[in-house]
């Protein structure tokens, strides 16, 4: 048995417990919603814990309120099964709801929650190894050695952010509200992920996230495209996250956010800005999918070869853009998470 | 000595109340506090799904649950599937030769156990998602996806033919994933 180190258990049971305990010790104090991935960090022991703060029995924290007319708000401890099974997120946030539906498999999304999600650990192939692996290489930066093994020589670490509804929500625009000892404050969510794959996110120790809030959903048109080598369980190798809007016939509004290939989700601002005033044509797209291609700057760190996964960058912007046109697929179609979606209505 | 703590779980209907290290997963207290070994550990890490069990009523990966986070929760491993007689998913199983080495197995039927009483009727590409958590290395998963089909024709109270032959050695038509 792979056995969890000890620990000291919370089980918090209001927000106000929760917070005040993670301002006791936020340095030793990890926070569990799901587990999914803390579990496994502390398991293999890439990351430690003197206390652990349960969210699970805390009031108010899991649920899904509003409507895409006037904006729905998720609470942080909202399943990413909940998500799948709310018929107006799908109607509103068709992105979101589908790159939900593309993480991990069945068993995980009903453990899995959003707030989990977004705050997942990053990721790199020389970190998600076992101890014995990692401790033969010296460990690198992320942990307690002092080298990058993916970019040696490099004062920084490049794990990838790994979350698929971060790039998506990115896209759409949503906010995050953060709550600690000192009160509440709400940042857009693109504001909560950090260039840095140690300290990947901005929000202090202190803080935890309790609600994620989408705006109108208006006329905007969202998906979300994933690359990965299997058609489940698997973590994204990219993640293409698209919102736009067209005012007669033309892209009054865009966003395009990449995940997987770098530390945070990469805004794709001149491929965004390619299509503004412009009507979908292929030609349009194609040239914007080009230009999707400079922001992504993934090193030889994750699944697949690097020179590929670049290339694809380029296909899934194309795919992605040529969907929400209305445009034939050019390939066969991938599968981005259709499956999950027919099971969970 | 690590703490223990004592906690009162409902585990296949029946109360237990079990002093098990403060630190244990689900899955060590199933196995190692209660004695049902029918759940197994695989990876630990929630890649393979082995260890999957019924959480009210929804499939969960039990070495991923810290055991007192679910005190008072309604539990279900393979053990309690058996009633007075089979499971329909046992006698599928069993009849179609759905189980090779068998170490998957207690987690395919409880993923797929709570995919039939959600979906009665599920499609073959229902059945593949519903299981695409839970690998097998040996099956090649035909026969276990006819197995699940079959046990929920059973649960539907159809006479539940047992399916053609010539399927069981087919390729899975329905192309699940792209
Ligand atoms: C085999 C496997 C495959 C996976 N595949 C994918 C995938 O394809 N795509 C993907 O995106 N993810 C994947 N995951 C990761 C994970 O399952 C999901 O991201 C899940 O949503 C995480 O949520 P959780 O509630 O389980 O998080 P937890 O493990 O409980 O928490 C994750 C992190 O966030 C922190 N945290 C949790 N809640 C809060 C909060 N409210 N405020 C502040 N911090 C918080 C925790 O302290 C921890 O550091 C996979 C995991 C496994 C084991
Ligand atoms: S990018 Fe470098 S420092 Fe970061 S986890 Fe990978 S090898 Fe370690």
């Amino acid at each position: 048995m792979m056995r969890l180190p000890t620990f000291t258990y919370v089980g918090a049971k209001t927000l106000e417990d929760a917070v005040t305990a993670l301002a006791d010790d936020p340095e030793g104090t990890r926070l569990v919603a799901g587990g999914t991935d803390l579990w496994p960090n502390l398991k293999r022991r890439h990351q430690g814990a003197r206390s652990v703060v349960g969210l699970r029995r805390v009031a108010g924290l899991r649920g899904i309120t509003g409507d895409p007319a006037a904006g729905v708000t998720i609470g942080a401890m909202t399943t990413l099964t909940d998500i799948l099974r709310c018929p107006m997120l799908r109607d509103g946030y068709p992105g979101f709801v589908r790159a939900v539906a593309s993480i991990s498999s069945p068993v995980l999304r009903n453990m899995g929650t959003l707030g989990g999600n977004l705050c997942l650990d990053t990721r790199c192939t020389y970190y998600n190894q076992n101890e014995e692996w990692r401790q033969s290489i010296g460990y690198c930066m992320k942990e307690v050695g002092d080298t990058c093994w993916v970019a040696p020589g490099s004062p920084r670490c490049w794990a990838v952010q790994a979350s698929d509804s971060a790039p998506a929500l990115c896209s759409l625009d949503a906010h995050v509200v953060l709550h600690s000892t000192a009160g509440e404050r709400v940042i857009p969510i693109a504001d909560l992920y950090n260039d840095d794959g140690i300290v990947y996110l901005t929000k202090s120790r202190t803080e935890i996230l309790t609600e994620i809030r989408l705006g109108p959903a208006g006329a905007r048109r969202s998906t979300y495209w994933k690359l990965r080598r299997r058609g489940s369980i698997d973590f994204p190798v990219l993640g293409v996250g698209v919102a736009l809007e067209l005012d007669g016939g033309t892209v009054s509004s865009a966003k395009i956010h990449l995940g997987a290939v770098h530390s945070f989700p990469v805004a794709a601002t001149a491929a965004a800005a390619h299509l503004l005033g412009k009507s979908l044509t292929e030609d349009v797209i194609a040239e914007a999918a080009e230009l999707a291609k400079d922001p992504a700057s993934p090193l030889d760190n994750t699944d697949f070869t690097l020179q590929w996964r670049r290339r694809m960058v380029g296909s899934y912007v194309d795919g992605a853009l040529r969907e929400l046109a209305g445009l034939p697929p050019k390939a066969t179609p991938s599968v981005h998470g259709e499956g999950a979606l027919a099971l969970e209505v | 000595m690590s703490e223990h703590v004592t906690a009162t779980y409902r585990v296949n209907s029946e109360g237990r109340t079990i002093a098990h290290p403060a630190h244990h997963t689900l899955l060590e207290v199933l196995r190692e506090a209660c004695g049902l070994t029918g759940t197994k550990h695989g990876c630990e890490l929630g890649e393979c799904g082995t260890c999957t069990v019924l959480i009210d009523g929804e499939p969960q990966l039990s070495c991923l649950v810290l055991a007192r986070e679910v005190e008072g929760a309604a539990i279900d491993t393979v053990e309690g599937l058996e009633g007075r007689d089979l499971h329909p998913l046992q006698k599928t199983f069993a009849d179609l030769g759905a189980a090779q080495c068998g170490y998957c197995t207690p987690g395919i039927l409880m993923a797929a156990k709570a995919l039939i009483e959600r979906k009665p009727t599920p499609t073959r590409a229902d059945v593949c998602e519903a299981l695409s958590g839970n690998l097998c290395r040996c099956t090649g998963y035909i026969k276990i996806i006819e197995a699940v089909e079959w046990a929920a024709a059973l649960c539907r109270g159809e006479s539940g033919a047992r399916p053609a032959d010539a399927s069981l050695y087919g390729v899975c038509k329905e192309k699940p994933h792209g």
